[in-house]
């Protein structure tokens, strides 16, 4: 393991931030564990759950809080300086940061999702919903560790991306659709498991391709950001 | 041994100039960049180790820019001023990790002796959130010497530490000076300068209003006229008697009393209670106007 991941691991499991990812998988475990035990029709229930709750928030808000913690957490309080003044190549330092943000987000939330799937439908549903949103998963990371670079509050702007964007305009504004993970997740786990359950306007190929570029092209503005990271305002 | 080169250096913020045209060169030995808070200290090392663009003229260490150039840390170390580390690591974890970064060749080895640097062995297997001030600031410096760098950068160093770590620190830097290294260390107390370098660089307001021998330097602040404020019974007869000392080089009076400014501090402390009393007046305040350090500062400017 390299430093770099080692320290990242380090320093995202020893804060207590960590702490506010458990809650979220919690609750839609929970939710699908009853539902299933009360013997609601999972027609009724799983799109609720595992889509308005499992992809649409549990997904992209643990997403948001790995994401820009990797390397915002250390931006904040000046530890960053520590691996920035060494001769690396600016690259390697994002890639194993978007490894730790992307593996550890992936398995916070392809668990309980695939529970919930195998609740709902079936253990083919249950991987499918696993898989995607492991691929969700690095797409939202590689946002969230940029936005962490590009502006000083990464929090709140991806935030306005999941709530407002993702959330409030891909309801009514069917265009903002095309540019929004959560459908692409959708869309990817519902061409591994076809069931009723899950629903979207975006084609698998847009939904492939899409977050295929989101991850590359925000990991490359990552490292060509992480390169001319100015060290300012800090005079006391 | 490696130089740092800067040649018209300039850097502002939108309307706000914070280094203003700075060209220096620094070589072997320990150099303090001397200066009031805001005066653009910090913003210089930044460009200096590569943390800030100028917006105008070059910084390179041995003739490679700094900027954009991960590769000069092979050969320049950074203690910033915040005194940010991972305190959930230890001393001697904080010290390895930076060695490993560094892809040194035995990076135990070398973390042990920069402990050793630093003198902080005893410690260095405890958590470095159980620190004191002076001990984290160690933990870093060696965590920046891990490398054995040319060329080390210090951002107040001092601050915070007690006496007996602020001359630890102290020994520490003439030690790697007299090594043959190149050490800046930015600092706002002319004490700590004086105690440690021989070479400062002042800098007041953005621009570098100083540079060369420390005592020549130290001469020159000294020796100012002195200011003071002075209030009295009958400040016109004052002005009157003064003027006659020796030690006075200039009196103005206005509404609010005497500015008075004399060239000897001692000579007229001692004369004027003598004055007083012989012209019958009565002193009502007295207050030494300019001995803040800016002011020290900006008459360098003005020298």
């Amino acid at each position: 393991m390299s430093t770099i991941t080692w320290m990242t691991a380090r320093g995202l499991f020893g804060r207590r931030r960590f702490l506010l990812l458990l809650p979220l998988p919690l609750v839609l475990l929970g939710l699908a564990v009853l539902c299933r035990s009360l013997g609601v029709d999972p027609g009724e229930w799983g799109p609720a759950v595992l889509v308005g709750l499992g992809l649409a928030v549990v997904l992209p808000v643990v997403s948001l809080i790995i994401g820009t913690g990797v390397l915002g957490a250390e931006i904040d309080d000046g530890t960053v300086v520590h691996i920035l003044t060494k001769p690396l190549p600016r690259w390697q330092i994002i890639l194993p940061k978007l490894a730790v943000a992307a593996g550890v987000t992936a398995v916070t939330v392809a668990v309980p999702l695939y529970v919930a799937g195998v609740l709902a439908d079936s253990v083919r549903l249950g991987l499918a919903l696993a898989a995607a949103a492991a691929l969700g998963a690095l797409a939202y990371s590689a946002l969230f560790l940029a936005l962490s670079l590009v502006t000083r509050r990464p929090v709140l702007l991806g935030l306005v991306y999941v709530l407002i964007w993702e959330g409030l305009l891909g309801n009514f504004v069917s265009g903002t659709k095309v540019l929004s993970i959560q459908q692409y997740v959708i869309a990817l786990a519902d061409r591994l498991a076809p069931t009723g359950l899950l629903e979207t306007t975006v084609s698998v190929s847009v939904a492939s391709v899409m977050t295929a570029l989101i991850s590359i092209g925000f990991t490359v503005l990552a490292v060509d950001r992480l390169r001319s990271f100015s060290v300012a305002g800090e005079t006391s | 041994m490696s130089t740092l080169s800067l040649a018209g250096v300039s850097r502002w913020y939108g309307n706000v100039v914070a280094v203003n045209d700075i060209s220096m060169t620094l070589g072997a030995g320990v150099t303090g960049l001397l200066g009031p808070n805001g005066a653009g200290k910090t913003t210089l090392l930044h460009m200096m180790a590569g943390f800030l663009s100028p917006s105008r003229g070059t910084v390179t260490l041995d003739d490679e820019p700094t900027w954009r150039n991960p590769d000069v840390y092979r050969r320049l170390g950074l203690v910033s001023e915040r005194e940010a580390v991972q305190s959930y690591l230890t001393a001697y974890e904080f010290v390895l990790a930076s060695a490993k970064l560094h892809r040194l060749a035995d990076p135990a080895a070398a973390a042990r002796r920069a402990i050793d640097l630093v003198e902080l062995e005893s410690a260095q297997d405890r958590r470095i959130g159980t620190y004191s001030k002076g001990m984290r600031q160690r933990a870093r410096v060696a965590a920046a010497l891990v490398h054995d760098p040319q060329v080390l950068l210090l951002d107040e160093p001092f601050n915070g530490m007690d006496p007996r770590q602020r001359l630890h620190m102290m020994q520490l830097l003439h030690t790697l000076g007299d090594d043959g290294r190149t050490i800046l260390f930015s600092s706002h107390i002319l004490e700590e300068v004086e105690q440690v370098s021989g070479t400062v660089q002042v800098m007041v307001a953005g621009r570098l209003a100083a540079s060369g021998d420390f005592r020549t330097i130290r001469r020159l602040m000294t020796n100012r006229p002195h200011v003071f404020a002075v209030r009295s019974t009958d400040d016109r007869a004052l002005a009157v008697a003064l003027i006659a000392e020796p030690s006075v080089s200039g009196v103005e009076l206005d509404r609010t009393g005497l500015t008075v400014r004399a060239g000897d501090y001692g000579a007229f402390t001692r004369a004027l209670p003598r004055i007083a009393l012989n012209q019958g007046i009565r002193v009502r305040q007295l207050v030494p106007s300019d001995e803040s350090l800016e002011s020290v500062f900006s008459y360098l400017v003005e020298a």
